[in-house]
């Protein structure tokens, strides 16, 4: 029905001829664009009712004293479903340690939390099916859970700050009693922010899947970071690690990747390499992190997301 | 009436207290608005900021902002 609705402005509203290299362009373009706001609209909104229910201060309960292991499985699940934003990370922190969460429980959720969340599910989905975007989100995961296992294994506490340990709430943080009105009031909120934040770079994207498309030779990047090539996902994690943006902001850089011939795994461990590691957050941790422990867990993302790069290259 | 605004100084805690200057000011009410963002403090009510403290009641922390009349509304609830 919506390919129709599609055909007909097309064709008949904006008046191009069918059949012509631009007409059918412009018919995708629209298609994927209706398609993907449509989608993100009900996953944004729907997720945001579903966090309503679990807000951070319920989190730290459910991972309070919780063995390794199991704990990061957790909180590499919970980190999806929990309402968190970089800027809050000092006092979640800092509240994690405190309910006695173990660092590297910690570490899965902080993981997982930036990286699988639904804008890269939902844009990995519309743009290159449901498959895509299914190993992103269990590859992010298994990356939290085994990157925040390392940690905790390695004992690294004499690496947090001193000033953590010493504070104390003394007090149970309260839970903002919602009814479900208001629940739906704040999705409706947070969906039209984040919409605001991304729709742009959406755009962008689906524009260079529709227009590009034809202008580049197709196997452009498989030459050099095709499947043949062994260093193609250490060179794309190292400069993805840098580089920052949300979800969406990469999607159209991952699009054009793709689209040239850079194989699937080299291009999901860049994204990962994006979305996980970014130097503002670093700099937020720095406050209750010694550089130390830092620099281990940027090693040991790095090596992780180049792992997965590996795997996905070797099984897709 | 004693209202905190909870952040550590990022772009939307300064929202929140715009926000929570002019809900008072339109509601028309006496109020004392504070900015705290001494970690230690800001956790005795939550760990997601922008937070909004009224008579000492957490009436919203974390992203989304509410809106002014949803600010209005909780204020409203307090007083």
């Amino acid at each position: 029905m919506l390919k129709n609705f599609v055909s007909y402005i097309t064709y008949n509203i904006i008046n191009l001829d069918s059949g012509s290299r631009l007409a059918d362009a412009m018919n995708f373009f629209i298609y994927d664009t209706i398609k993907i706001f449509f989608l993100l609209s009900i996953i944004i909104f729907a997720i945001s009712v579903i966090r309503s229910y679990f807000p951070p201060e319920k989190t730290k309960r459910i991972l309070s004293h919780k063995k390794e292991f199991i704990g990061n499985i957790l909180a590499a699940l919970l980190g999806i479903v929990t309402p968190f934003c970089s800027c809050s990370a000092v006092p979640l922190f800092i509240g994690f340690v405190e309910a006695g969460v173990p660092l590297g429980v910690t570490f899965s959720f902080l993981i997982s939390s930036p990286m699988v969340n639904e804008v890269a599910v939902v844009l990995l989905w519309g743009l290159f099916g449901w498959k895509v975007a299914a190993i992103y989100a269990g590859t992010g995961l298994l990356v939290a859970i085994s990157g925040g296992f390392i940690i905790g294994r390695l004992k690294l506490e004499r690496w947090i700050e001193e000033y953590v340990y010493k504070i104390h709430m003394g007090q149970e943080q309260e839970i903002i009693k919602q009814d479900f009105g208001d629940r739906l009031q704040y999705a409706k909120w947070n969906t039209l922010d984040i919409l605001k934040k991304v729709w742009l770079f959406i755009i962008l994207a689906i524009g260079i899947g529709g227009f590009i498309h034809g202008y580049v030779p197709e196997d452009f990047l498989s030459h050099y970071a095709g499947r043949g090539n062994p260093f193609a996902v250490p060179v794309a994690v190292l400069i993805g690690v840098p580089l920052y943006s949300n979800a969406a902001g990469v999607i159209p850089i991952v699009y054009a990747l793709m689209e040239k011939g850079m194989s699937m795994g080299t291009v999901l461990a860049f994204m990962m390499a994006v979305t996980a590691l970014s130097l503002p957050e670093m700099i937020i941790l720095r406050k209750v992190l010694k550089v130390e422990l830092l620099a281990v867990f940027v090693g040991i993302m790095t090596v992780t997301i180049i792992a997965v790069g590996y795997l996905f290259n070797a099984i897709l | 009436m004693d209202i905190k605004v909870l952040g550590p100084g990022c772009a939307n805690c300064e929202k929140m207290k715009g926000l929570a200057e002019r809900a008072v000011k339109e509601l028309g009410l006496e109020a004392k608005i504070e900015k705290i963002s001494d970690i230690q403090e800001i956790m005795k009510y939550t760990m997601s900021t922008p937070g909004l403290v009224v008579n000492g009641r957490l009436k919203h922390s974390g992203k989304p902002l509410p809106t002014l009349e949803k600010v209005k509304q909780l204020i409203r609830e307090e007083a």
